[in-house]
C-alpha cells in the first residue's frame, strides 16, 4: 500500500518544522506562483484560455469568412482547404462560426461569473460577518435557491426573461450566485475568529474596515479558485441554454446553437457537430485545469 | 562511578540467549520534490527478551519514526528505508516479504498507538477490532475469537466486557479506549509490545493506571516492551533501560538508574533539568531550565554532534565530528553516550568557584 | 432515528416553501402584462380576461401566491395552455420516464466513479491515479449533450447498433426500452461519475492516512483487508453526502439528455413548455424538480445516518 498523503501524527513531526522554515524564506504569493508554474496541467490550461481569449477578441481579423454569410453553392460541404471545418446547412463557414462562437461562450462565462461574484461576495460577507437573524434569513433564501438545480433555475429564469444571450448570462449569473454566497460566508466565518482579525477589532477598527482590509484579502484566493471553476460550469451552461434555443439567437453564432442545428444533420454532415463541441470541451477543460492548479497552488492543505 | 572503562558492547542478556531485537545502523529518510529529510541516522541497539526499553526524545527525534519504519508502517513514499538491518528473532524485518512481515505485525510484535480515539476505527465495534488479530494470526473462528476478546477486555479491566464488546469506540472514555488498544496489542501474546506515546493523550491519574496495568501484564505475559515517550517521568516508572534520542540518533543509553543519576550527554542533562525534582525537599529544589534553541534542520543535519549548537558544553570537535556511542570513562556497565566532552568534569568545574 | 428524521424534515419544510415562492415569483419577470403573456400566441381579449380572473391577477402578489400554493397542495398546479391538460396529470405521466433515466445514470455513475476513486487513492501518484484523474477531468469537461450527439453519431449513425432516439416504455418492451435508454443513461452518468470519482478519491486518501488504518496495518492485515474492512465504510460517509448534491446535476443534465435523445420525460416537457410559453407547466416542473431534489437529499441524509454509528447510537 502506498499512501503519499499526510503522514500519521508522529512521522510528520520531523517534516513539519523544517518545511515550514523553508516556506518562510519566500512570500506566500511567490510560493503560490512557484507551485502554479510547476504544474504543467495548470500552465497548459492557462495557455489555452489565453488562446481562446485572443481568438475571441480578434475574431474579425482571424476568421476567414463572415460567420453569418450564407452561400447556397456551398451547403453542408465537408472540410476542404477552402473551408477547413466544412460548411453548415446554409453554406456558412463552420471555422468562422466557431471562431466567432468563442465570443459568446467566453463572454457568457466571464460576465455571468462576474455577476455572481458581484452579488454573492457582498451578500456572503454580510451573512458571515453579521450573523444572527440577517444571516439566518439570507442563508434560508440561499438554501431555497440551491434547492432548484443550477441549470433548471437558469432555464426557468431565461424562459421568463426571454431568450437572448444577455438574459442567458443574467440567468446563469443569478443561478451561480448561491455558490459564492455560501463560499464567502464560510470563509468569513472561519477568518473572522483568527487572531489578526481579533487584534484589528481590539484596536478599534470598524466592521467595514475589518471586512475590507483584513478579511477580504484573505478569502480572495478561495474566491478566485471557485470563480475559475465556475467559469467552466458557466460556459457549459451557456452552451446548454443556446443548445436548447434559449441563449444566442440565430443567425449569430454560438457553439451551443451550432450543435442544436448539427444534431439534425448528423448522418449527412457530422463535421458540423464535431468542431463546436470540441471547442466547448477545450474551453471548459482548460478553465478546469487552471482552476485545479490554482487551488493546489493557493491552498497547500488541499493538495493530495 | 569509580569503575574503570569497560568494553562498549551492549550488555549481554542475563540468560545468555541472543537478543530478541537487534537494530543495526537503521537509516530512514522522507523525500519530497526538492528535499530529503534525514529522520533516522544510523540507530543501533539491542533489546533482550522480557526487557523494557524506554525511548525518550522531543518530537522529531526519530523515536517514533524508527520503530514504525522497522515494520514498514511509515507511508512509503515519501518515507524510505535508507539502510541498516533490524533483526527480530534472528530475521531481518527490512528484507522480509510483505506476507512474512504481516505475520510479525500484530502477531509477535504488538502495537499500542497514541491517541486511542483516532487510532481505533470509528465505524467498527471494539469487539470486532480486538477479534481481528485473533482470527488472523491464531486462526480462531468467530465464536472463539469473540470469547477471547471478552477475556482480553476483562484482562485490561474494562468492566462489563460481555455487554460492551458490541459498542463503538466513541462510547468509551479516553482511558478505556487506551485499554482497548492495549488489549488489541496483546491479543496474540506478542514477544514484543511497542507502545508509541501510549499515555500522552491521557490524564495524569489515568496515565498512572495504564502504566500499572502494562507492568502487571508484562509480569503475566513476559513480553519485552519498547515504551516511546517524551516524558522522562514515565520512563523512570516503567523501564529497565532508557535510550535518549535526538536528531535521529541515540545520544545516550543505559540502565535507567545509571543514566538518570549520572548523565553523560548534555542533552540528557537538559531533559533531566527540565523535570521538577520531586524528591528534593521544597526550598532546595533546582529551578527548571528549558533547553535553549531549536532542533536542527533535518534536511541538512550538522556534520558533528547534532546537539552541539544548543550545547553550552560543546567543544570545537563537537561541531565537526560525529561522536561515537561508547561507554564513557567511569560509567556503569552498559551505560553508553555519544559525547566528545566529559560532562561530570564540566559540571564539577562549574560548581566549584 | 425518528428524532433525527423529524429534525431534518423541520429544516426542509421552510426551504421547500421558500423555493416555491421563488418559483412563483418567476412570473413577475415576464415583461408586460402577465395575463397577456400567459394567454399565449393569440391575444384574444376574452382569453386575457379569463386568465386574469382565473389566476387572480388583479389581486396582490402574496394573495396570488396563496391561491397558487393552495392549489398545488390539493394537486392542482393549473392547466397547460398548449395541451389543455392539468399540469399535475402531465407531470405524473412524464415523471417515471425521467426517474428511470436518473436511476440508471446514477447507477452507472456510482459503478464507474466509486471503484475508480478507490483505485486512484490506493495507487496515489502511480499511473493508475493519473489515468483515473485524466478520465475524471475529461468527464467533467465534456458537455453531456455533445457527448450524446457524438455517441449517436458512433453507435447509431455509423455502427447502427442502438436507436438514435425514440422511447419505448418498459411495460411495452423491456429490451427495447433498455436499448433506447442505455446511451442516454451513460451520457448523463458520465459527468457525475467524474465527480463521484473525485469525492471518493479525496475521502479514501483521508481515510488511508488516518491513524486507525495504521492500527489495522500494525495488526498484520493485508492491504486488501485494510481497504475492504477499514476504509470503504468510513470513506462512504463523505461520498454519500457530497454525492447526494449531484442529484441536482443529474436532474439538470436529464433535461438536456432527454432533448438530445428525444425522450418524452420531464426535461422534454419543460423545454417544450418554455417554447410554447406554457408557464404553468414550467412552474410545475421546476417545483417538482426542486421537491424531488430536496427529498433525494433527505434520503441521502438517512443513508449517512445509517453508516455512521456515532449518529445512530446517540
Amino acid at each position: 500500500m502506498s499512501v503519499l498523503s499526510s503522514t500519521p501524527a508522529p512521522p510528520t513531526a520531523p517534516l513539519a518544522a523544517p518545511l515550514a522554515a523553508a516556506a518562510r524564506e519566500r512570500s506566500p504569493l511567490e510560493e503560490a506562483l512557484r507551485r502554479l508554474v510547476r504544474r504543467r496541467g495548470a500552465m497548459l490550461g492557462l495557455a489555452v484560455v489565453v488562446l481562446f481569449i485572443v481568438v475571441a477578441v480578434f475574431a474579425p481579423h482571424i476568421a476567414p469568412y463572415d460567420p453569418t454569410a450564407t452561400s447556397w453553392l456551398a451547403v453542408r460541404k465537408p472540410p476542404t482547404w477552402e473551408h477547413p471545418f466544412g460548411t453548415d446547412e446554409v453554406g456558412r463557414d463552420v471555422l468562422s462560426r466557431v471562431i466567432f462562437g468563442a465570443r459568446a461562450s467566453l463572454s457568457a462565462g466571464l460576465v455571468s461569473v462576474a455577476l455572481a461574484v458581484a452579488i454573492g461576495l457582498p451578500v456572503g460577507m454580510i451573512a458571515g460577518y453579521a450573523g444572527g437573524l440577517v444571516e439566518a434569513a439570507l442563508m434560508r433564501l440561499t438554501d431555497a435557491m440551491l434547492a432548484i438545480p443550477f441549470l433548471i433555475l437558469a432555464i426557468a429564469l431565461s424562459a421568463f426573461l426571454g431568450p437572448t444571450l444577455t438574459n442567458a448570462m443574467i440567468a446563469i449569473g443569478l443561478s451561480a450566485t448561491t455558490i459564492f454566497i455560501r463560499l464567502t460566508r464560510a470563509q468569513v466565518q472561519s477568518t473572522k475568529v483568527e487572531e489578526f482579525v481579533e487584534a484589528a477589532r481590539a484596536a478599534g477598527a470598524t466592521p467595514l474596515r475589518i471586512v475590507l482590509r483584513h478579511i477580504l484579502p484573505n478569502i480572495m484566493p478561495a474566491i478566485l479558485v471557485q470563480a475559475t471553476l465556475t467559469i467552466a460550469a458557466a460556459i457549459i451552461a451557456e452552451a446548454s441554454l443556446s443548445f436548447l434555443g434559449l441563449g444566442q439567437q440565430p443567425p449569430d453564432p454560438s457553439w451551443g446553437s451550432m450543435l442544436n442545428t448539427a444534431k439534425n444533420f448528423l448522418s449527412q454532415a457530422p463535421w458540423m457537430a464535431i468542431w463546436p463541441g470540441l471547442s466547448i470541451f477545450l474551453a471548459v477543460l482548460s478553465f478546469n485545469l487552471l482552476g485545479d492548479g490554482l487551488r493546489d497552488a493557493l491552498d497547500p492543505r488541499h493538495r493530495n | 562511578m569509580s569503575d574503570l572503562s569497560s568494553p562498549s558492547s551492549p550488555a549481554p542478556s542475563p540468560t545468555g540467549k541472543p537478543p530478541l531485537l537487534e537494530v543495526r545502523d537503521l537509516k530512514v529518510e522522507f523525500a519530497d520534490a526538492d528535499s530529503v529529510v534525514h529522520a533516522v541516522n544510523g540507530v543501533s541497539y539491542t533489546l533482550n527478551e522480557g526487557e523494557t526499553l524506554g525511548i525518550v526524545g522531543e518530537s522529531g527525534s526519530g523515536k517514533s519514526v524508527h520503530v514504525l519504519a522497522m515494520l514498514r508502517l511509515i507511508p512509503m513514499p515519501p518515507g524510505r528505508l535508507a539502510g541498516g538491518q533490524v533483526l527480530f528473532e534472528g530475521r531481518d524485518l527490512l528484507t522480509l516479504s510483505d506476507a512474512e512481515l504481516r505475520k510479525v505485525r500484530g502477531g509477535s510484535i504488538g502495537f499500542v498507538f497514541q491517541d486511542p480515539m483516532s487510532s481505533l476505527n470509528p465505524s467498527m465495534t471494539v469487539g470486532r477490532q480486538i477479534m481481528e488479530p485473533l482470527q488472523l494470526h491464531l486462526g480462531m473462528g468467530a465464536d472463539a475469537a469473540r470469547k477471547r476478546a471478552v477475556e482480553l477486555m476483562d484482562m485490561v479491566r474494562l468492566p462489563d466486557a460481555a455487554r460492551r464488546i458490541d459498542q463503538f469506540p466513541h462510547e468509551f472514555s479516553g482511558g478505556q479506549r487506551q485499554r482497548i488498544m492495549i488489549a488489541m496489542g496483546l491479543s496474540c501474546r506478542p514477544k514484543l509490545l511497542i507502545a508509541d506515546e501510549a499515555t500522552t493523550a491521557l490524564d495524569v491519574t489515568v496515565q498512572a493506571d495504564v502504566i500499572e496495568l502494562v507492568k502487571e501484564l508484562k509480569r503475566e505475559i513476559g513480553m519485552a516492551v519498547i515504551w516511546i515517550t517524551h516524558d522522562l517521568g514515565v520512563v523512570a516508572g516503567i523501564a529497565d533501560t532508557v535510550q535518549v534520542m535526538y536528531a535521529g540518533r541515540v545520544m545516550e543509553r543505559g540502565p535507567v538508574d545509571d543514566v538518570f543519576r549520572d548523565p553523560r550527554s548534555a542533552y540528557t542533562l537538559g531533559l533531566l533539568r527540565s523535570l521538577p525534582d520531586l524528591s528534593a525537599p521544597i526550598g532546595q529544589r533546582r529551578r527548571l531550565t528549558q533547553i535553549d534553541g531549536a532542533p536542527p534542520d533535518m534536511r541538512a543535519p550538522p556534520p558533528g554532534d547534532p546537539f552541539a549548537p544548543r550545547n553550552r558544553y560543546a567543544t570545537p570537535r563537537c561541531f565537526t565530528e560525529q561522536p561515537p556511542l561508547v561507554q564513557p570513562p567511569g560509567a556503569a556497565p552498559g551505560h553508553l553516550a555519544a559525547a566528545w566532552y566529559d560532562l561530570p568534569a564540566l559540571i564539577a568545574a562549574e560548581t566549584t568557584p | 432515528m425518528l428524532r433525527f428524521f423529524l429534525k431534518r424534515l423541520a429544516t426542509i419544510i421552510p426551504t421547500v416553501i421558500l423555493a416555491s415562492m421563488i418559483i412563483f415569483a418567476l412570473q413577475q419577470l415576464l415583461p408586460g402584462d402577465p395575463a397577456i403573456a400567459l394567454s399565449g400566441e393569440e391575444k384574444d381579449p376574452e382569453v386575457v380576461a379569463f386568465i386574469r380572473e382565473k389566476y387572480h391577477l388583479n389581486d396582490p402578489l402574496p394573495v396570488r401566491y396563496a391561491y397558487w400554493i393552495g392549489g398545488v397542495l390539493h394537486g392542482d398546479m393549473g392547466e397547460s395552455i398548449r395541451l389543455q391538460q392539468p399540469v399535475a396529470q402531465l407531470i405524473v405521466a412524464k415523471f417515471p420516464v425521467t426517474l428511470q433515466l436518473a436511476v440508471m445514470a446514477m447507477a452507472i455513475a456510482v459503478l464507474i466513479g466509486v471503484p475508480m476513486g478507490v483505485l486512484s487513492a490506493v495507487y496515489n501518484g502511480k499511473a493508475m491515479d493519473y489515468t483515473a484523474n485524466v478520465i475524471a477531468l475529461w468527464g467533467l469537461s465534456t458537455p453531456n449533450f455533445w457527448l450524446g450527439i457524438m455517441l449517436i453519431l458512433l453507435f447509431s449513425v455509423q455502427l447502427g447498433w442502438l436507436p438514435a432516439s425514440g422511447y419505448v416504455p418498459p411495460t411495452e418492451n423491456l429490451w427495447e426500452n433498455l436499448r433506447a435508454m442505455i446511451l442516454p443513461a451513460f451520457v448523463l452518468g458520465n459527468s457525475i461519475a467524474a465527480v463521484m470519482m473525485r469525492h471518493t478519491r479525496a475521502a479514501m486518501l483521508q481515510v488511508l492516512s488516518s491513524d486507525y488504518v495504521r492500527t489495522a496495518r500494525a495488526k498484520g492485515l493485508s492491504p486488501r483487508a485494510v481497504i475492504v474492512r477499514h476504509c470503504l465504510r468510513n470513506a462512504s460517509v463523505p461520498v454519500i453526502t457530497l454525492g447526494a448534491l449531484e442529484f441536482g446535476a443529474l436532474l439538470s443534465g436529464a433535461l438536456l439528455t432527454e432533448q438530445v435523445f428525444s425522450i418524452p420525460g420531464f426535461g422534454k416537457l419543460m423545454v417544450d413548455a418554455v417554447f410554447n410559453r406554457d408557464y404553468a407547466v414550467v412552474q410545475g416542473v421546476v417545483l417538482c424538480t426542486a421537491t424531488t431534489y430536496i427529498l433525494l437529499n433527505l434520503i441521502a441524509d438517512l443513508a449517512y445516518f445509517l453508516v455512521n454509528p456515532k449518529l445512530r447510537r446517540s
